[in-house]
């Protein structure tokens, strides 16, 4: 989290929010600094977008406060929030123009015309689509609307941008040269985003913190490296990335400790030279391959009682022989301080009587 | 899904054949609105616009035809702000008894005309008139809008699906107030649905004559009333065709019109 005494960006306190009986955010507190580059991750119905649309003003809390830059805006409404969102299915004008639709937020705060064809222009090209401004949206691909909702939003100024899913609804390659742009893009700006996510790789590459939500509450907060190498809790190694978790007598047994302990795959050597100073081995059987490309990961049950994922890069080997391992006997070796201790589920204390339920 | 050869030739001739029954009696009706013959030999012996002529003097169809236009201009007018107002209860909110609502509004377009028509023919005689309202032009016009309602509901509706809601979202967030988000985003956005919306309900309401006949005032009298009360005068029945000759006319315009609009997507050019 960058230094410093500066009020964040955004900041929420105790946010709850109830639909009906169903409590989909149930106490959240966080702090956004000013230009941070922020994800939520996690899966569908975690919060996260109820989240963002508390943010926005298109939710109002059950309890709890939103502070944007230090006031006070939860009874406010959207358009009295200085903050912008690009949409999930981006929700441009289908009766605009491109540049009408990014025009629009200029129009409505009454900037003449002139100026406001200049910012919209300017606006199009940092998103390269200058000379699209006269097409409709319905015109557009998938990735061009994508860009002009982020012009759209961009064009004001805001002083926090929310992005829903922003990349949910574009193919893989589209995606991958998107998450670049996005980044570079906020570097430039310098404007906060904040954005909504259930790709954990996503979040990793793009941003500069994470936020993991699990059923209506923060998981864990920290920088990629941190909720990838040291997750707070099991839910976390096993959502942002693979769950490869050693229990109870496994535990044991392999690392003399009690406890549960994640290892991620890329961590395992696969029967490579013995386990060294500083190493711990473990030996199983193969029970399954599956060769992707680059790497190739094996599903190893170890003898002692527990199920590991290990990924080997593919540096000599080929699909065939990587194919005939199945089933046989290996040895895996990893340093032993990356078997890193996962905290068990916090107890629910906490919990107050009303949100009990979820956590079943 | 590819078909035969023959079950495809089959199917065009089914086609033809459907289409043929419904449109030639309207072709002839246009045709013999310029027959010269009084008893309409056919094929026609001669051509005239006699007819045509004598058609446009005849005060009482003028009469009528004005008076069909102000119903349903009447009727339209109620059904655009009900029938949206409805629409938009419907889609925006959840609410006890929305299912409810959505089906009684939809009701009146599939309840038998004379049903309806009894029933308001009741309620003004026993109801309203002893409050002050007679039966009049606005009883045709209130019988009209209880089922020109649904097409505008239906329009507005469907409309609105289409476009999501976080439309209006969108436009408060980038900063429009309620008033501005309706001027600039809602209301550009159903205008189309509005238009043709009211395009099927004008021609619904022009062309009803059942619940008209029971909802009429004394002295009110529409272009199907006073075509029906004409129609088994001898000498009246080539006035008569030229007035169904124009009343086809008139109607395949306002509906095409509404196709057309209710076919271009949100984005669409009108």
């Amino acid at each position: 989290m960058p230094a410093g005494p500066a009020t964040p960006a955004v900041a929420l306190h105790g946010l709850r929010k109830s639909f009906g009986t169903v409590e989909a955010v149930a106490g959240v507190d966080l702090e956004i600094a000013d230009g941070e580059f922020f994800a939520m991750l996690g899966p569908s119905g975690s919060g996260k977008t109820t989240v963002l649309r508390m943010i926005a003003g298109f939710e109002s809390p059950t309890a709890g406060t939103v502070l944007l830059g230090g006031r006070d805006v939860t009874r406010l409404a959207p358009f009295e929030r200085d903050v912008n969102t690009v949409f999930q299915d981006y929700a441009l004008f289908p009766h605009m123009s491109v540049r009408q639709n990014v025009e629009y937020g200029l129009r409505v705060r009454k900037v003449g015309r002139a100026e406001r064809r200049r910012r919209a222009d300017e606006a199009l090209r940092s998103v390269r689509l200058e000379g699209l401004g006269d097409r409709r949206p319905a015109a557009l691909s998938g990735g061009q609307r994508q860009r002009v909702a982020l012009a759209r939003a961009l064009v004001i100024r805001p002083k926090v941008l929310l992005l829903d899913e922003p990349l949910g609804a574009l193919d893989l390659k589209l995606r991958e040269q998107m998450q670049v742009e996005l980044k570079a893009l906020q570097r430039e700006v310098g404007i906060t985003f904040v954005f909504v996510t259930h790709d954990q790789e996503e979040a990793l590459t793009m941003s500069d913190r994470v936020a993991v939500f699990d059923e209506g509450r923060i998981a864990q907060v920290g920088t990629p490296a941190e909720v990838y190498e040291r997750p707070a809790s099991p839910f976390v190694a096993g959502f942002v990335g693979t769950s490869n978790l050693l229990t109870g007598a496994a535990a044991r047994d392999l690392l003399g400790r009690d406890g549960t302990f994640s290892v991620r795959p890329e961590k395992i050597r696969l029967d490579g030279p013995p386990a060294g100073d500083g190493e711990t081995a473990a030996t199983g059987r193969v029970a399954e391959v599956v060769y992707a490309g680059p790497t190739t990961r094996f599903v190893v049950d170890l003898d002692a009682g527990a199920r590991l994922v290990v990924a080997q890069q593919n540096l000599a080997t080929s699909s065939a022989d990587v194919a005939a391992l199945r089933g046989t006997p290996v040895r895996l070796a990893w340093r032993t301080e990356h078997a890193v201790p996962v905290p068990d589920p916090v107890p629910p204390t906490q919990l107050s009587k009303e949100s009990a339920h979820a956590y079943r | 899904m590819t078909l035969s050869r023959s079950a495809r030739w089959l199917l065009r001739g089914a086609m033809a054949l459907g289409l043929a029954f419904i449109y030639l009696p309207l072709a002839i009706v246009l045709v013999n609105s310029f027959n010269a013959d009084r008893t309409f030999a056919w094929p026609p012996p001669r051509w005239t616009t006699e007819w045509w002529t004598r058609a446009w003097d005849n005060a009482g169809a003028r009469e009528a035809l004005w008076m069909s236009v102000k119903a349903g201009l009447g009727a339209t007018a109620i059904a655009l702000v009900l029938g949206s107002l409805v629409a938009f209860a419907v889609q925006r909110y959840r609410f006890f008894g929305r299912d409810t609502v959505s089906l009684l509004v939809l009701l009146p377009i599939a309840l038998p005309g004379i049903v309806t028509g009894i029933a308001l023919d009741t309620a003004f005689r026993s109801v309203m008139a002893p409050l002050g309202v007679e039966k009049g032009l606005f009883s045709v016009i209130v019988g009209h809008a209880t089922f020109c309602v649904v097409v505008v509901y239906n329009n507005v509706l469907a409309r609105l699906r289409r476009s999501g809601g976080n439309l209006q979202e969108a436009s408060a967030d980038l900063g429009a107030d309620g008033l501005q988000t309706f001027r600039y985003v809602t209301f550009p956005v159903l205008r189309s649905a509005l238009l043709a919306g009211a395009l099927l309900a004008f021609g619904l309401s022009f062309d009803e004559i059942i619940v008209t006949t029971f909802t009429a005032g004394p002295g009110v009298q529409t272009l199907p009333i006073w075509i029906f009360s004409n129609l088994f005068r001898p000498n009246q029945a080539p006035v008569i065709n030229v007035v169904a000759a124009v009343l086809i006319v008139a109607s395949v315009v306002p509906i095409y019109l509404a196709q057309r609009l209710s076919d271009t997507a949100t984005g669409g050019r009108l």
